[in-house]
């Protein structure tokens, strides 16, 4: 079984995977989701907890509901996924960065050689 | 709907011990809701109440809307399996027969494979098998009784973690796909927390948490980091507990934290770890008898 963090209620923490999962392109737009009894055994969880969260994912529109068949990928799910994170891209992984860089005294210049050219911080010789 | 069990004020007295105080719940259907606390809690007092195996000495106990002592109907509509369950000696697949007889709801199917998931011996005497062995039987009829109310009381005493593992998958797997109202007392707590829906806490025959178990996750957090800047994160938040290791100091605090409490932790480096719902249940039997703990 995948580890579940403690801290994240559970069924946020299944609708992340979901969404991950559907960023990555492993279930495509319109693909069958896992049923939620399928989710619950899986990640040995309480069925309405997997329950809990698919409805949060429906509620925006990442996945759909088809009567009596199961619930399925929307169409534009991926790119609507991209575009929300990418609005939390700078928050979630540019802040910390910038705050650890700060306390390590390193200056911008410097930050930005290190992502413009990988292997350079790795001990290798600067190319 | 009516909730499957509830209880009103619910007490319990032997003699001058109490055993149960003041004890009001509800159990929804078709839910799984851990039963939590230590030993000496009231946990088995409260589970025989509700089986009709005892009568309380004040309050009123419902089940199924209906006063389940000495009520057959109500009765029948459930299965408790109980710590250390004695059986007539016979052998368990006579064990397993008699129990097929008793319960509406049987299913021979799941009740065969479960023999099998727990390698037992259906030829053997039930006196002759093992303490796990033993508790392997009463979990086979917990479950392939199918009964509406399921409970399960302590119910694995000698299992290995192997065989826990494969009740809780089975559980799971038999509960989704034939939903029915189960309470489970347990003091492996963190090993059965992803199951549960609900969670009632008893210390000292008092309810002292009584929530969704969704809520209870970040019901308090550990904040730890060098302690001035704990100290002053921490700062008008209800502290449970401190700790200190020259200069790093790790702060328990009443959660739960939003999104931008959590942000600022992450940039200020501070490490965040939510309290399990174990040492939720150390913390609350550590609190004074008249407080609750707010999820």
């Amino acid at each position: 079984m995948p580890a579940l963090d403690e801290g994240t209620p559970l069924f946020v923490q299944i609708a992340e995977q979901l969404a991950d999962d559907i960023v990555e392109g492993v279930l495509a737009e319109g693909a069958r989701v896992p049923s939620t009894n399928e989710l619950a055994a899986y990640y040995r969880i309480n069925p309405a907890t997997a329950a809990k969260g698919i409805n949060l994912l429906v509620d925006e529109a990442v996945l759909e509901k088809r009567r009596g068949i199961g619930m399925f990928v929307a169409f534009g799910a991926r790119e609507q996924l991209r575009a929300d994170r990418r609005k939390r891209f700078a928050e979630q992984f540019i802040d910390p960065m910038l705050a650890e860089a700060r306390r390590l005294g390193i200056d911008t210049d410097t930050l930005v050689s290190l992502v413009r050219g990988p292997g350079w911080h790795n001990g290798g010789d600067t190319p | 709907m009516t909730p499957t069990i509830s209880a009103t004020a619910l007490g319990r007295r032997y003699r001058d011990q109490v055993a149960l105080d003041n004890v009001s719940l509800t159990v929804e259907p078709d839910s799984i809701t851990g039963l939590l606390g230590r030993n000496g809690a009231g946990k088995t007092t409260l589970m025989r109440i509700v089986t009709g195996q005892e009568f309380p000495t004040a309050g009123d106990v419902r089940v199924f809307g209906e006063v389940p002592a000495e009520n057959d109907a109500v009765l029948r509509r459930m299965v408790f399996v109980r710590e250390e369950q004695t059986y007539p000696d016979l052998r368990v697949g006579h064990v397993i027969q008699v129990a097929s007889w008793f319960y509406p709801n049987w299913s021979e199917e799941l009740a065969q494979q479960l023999l099998a998931d727990f390698e037992l011996p259906l030829r053997r005497r039930i006196k002759k098998l093992s303490r796990g062995m033993r508790s392997a039987v009463g979990i086979v009829i917990g479950l392939a009784a199918r009964a509406e109310l399921t409970l399960f009381d302590e119910p694995y005493a000698g299992l290995d973690a192997v065989a826990r593992q494969q009740f809780y998958d089975r559980l799971l797997a038999d509960f989704a796909e034939h939903p029915r109202t189960v309470v489970l007392s347990t003091h492996l707590i963190d090993e059965a927390a992803d199951l549960l829906e609900h969670v009632v806490m008893l210390d000292r025959g008092r309810v002292v948490l009584d929530a969704a178990a969704d809520d209870v996750r970040g019901t308090a957090m550990t904040v730890s980091g060098p302690a001035a800047v704990v100290d002053e994160f921490v700062e008008g938040r209800a502290i449970w507990h401190r700790q200190r290791l020259g200069s790093r100091a790790s702060v328990t605090v009443a959660g739960p934290l939003d999104v931008a409490a959590q942000a600022r932790a992450r940039t200020l480096r501070l490490s965040l770890e939510p309290l399990s719902l174990q040492q939720l249940l150390v913390h609350a039997s550590g609190i004074s008898a008249d407080e609750k703990v707010s999820a």
